[in-house]
């Protein structure tokens, strides 16, 4: 199972926040993962905006990352705090 | 370092004070507070939804900080951060680093301000006339990080 997170507008524009994502062995980086979401249709091509944000067992990382059965991954906007 | 992620408002001169009166051999305390505005993007705000994601979000500020540590000799510093519901006029997040000299400690802060904009998991939420809206990151941020990556300075 992957662990995926979802924050702020695109929890908004995907409608839930959290989810379990069955692994199978084609998923070998977050980039897969992104793109197992984006096949499922309209609201979630919000997941292939240029300057969507990811983070791998909680430490920000990039598309290219490694994935594990047993992960947590996470996909936000860019982040604005302060 | 002092690392804190709260719902509750705070007293910055306080937290200051605090720095000084922990560390009494310190030359120099640099604060930095930043307050929600009531006015952005040429709307007023009325208020403003702070979101984060728990877990990740002190430990990416310990990772700034502990850079920060790595470039410039620090005596301490304290980040502290609100999340849910706050008011124009409220503080948002401070910053305070404690140095010997005060070079180390405003450039400490402005590095930490700077990654903690770009890289600490926080998501702005305002209420305007028109509506709640997510606040967009600004390109400025992302930029402002180019004059620590050309520069990798030893502590001093």
């Amino acid at each position: 199972m992957i662990d995926l997170q979802f924050f702020a507008r695109y929890r908004d524009v995907l409608g839930c926040g959290a989810e379990q994502l069955p692994w199978d062995d084609s998923l070998r980086t977050l980039g897969d993962v992104r793109d197992r979401l984006l096949s499922r249709g309209e609201a979630w091509q919000v997941l292939a905006e240029p300057r969507l944000m990811c983070a791998r067992n909680q430490t920000l990382c990039d598309l290219a990352t490694p994935v594990a059965d047993g992960d947590e991954v996470a996909f936000f906007p860019p982040v604005t705090g302060g | 370092m002092r690392i804190c992620v709260q719902t509750d408002s705070f007293d910055p001169g306080a937290l200051l004070n605090q720095m000084h009166a922990d560390y009494r051999g310190t030359g120099a305390v640099v604060g930095f507070v930043g307050y929600v505005r009531d006015f952005n993007d040429g709307d007023p705000v009325s208020g403003m939804w702070l979101e984060h994601y728990p877990g990740m979000t002190e430990k990416a500020l310990a990772d700034i900080v502990e850079q920060a540590q790595t470039r410039w000799l620090l005596h301490e510093v304290h980040v502290l951060h609100r999340v849910g519901q706050l008011e124009p006029g409220e503080p948002i997040v401070f910053v305070g680093v404690a140095s010997a000299h005060r070079q180390a400690a405003f450039e400490a802060n402005t590095f930490i301000m700077d990654y903690l904009k770009t890289r600490a998991p926080f998501w702005k939420r305002e209420s305007t006339p028109q509506g709640e809206r997510w606040v967009d990151a600004k390109h400025s941020d992302e930029q402002a990080l180019t004059r620590w990556q050309a520069s990798e300075s030893k502590p001093s």
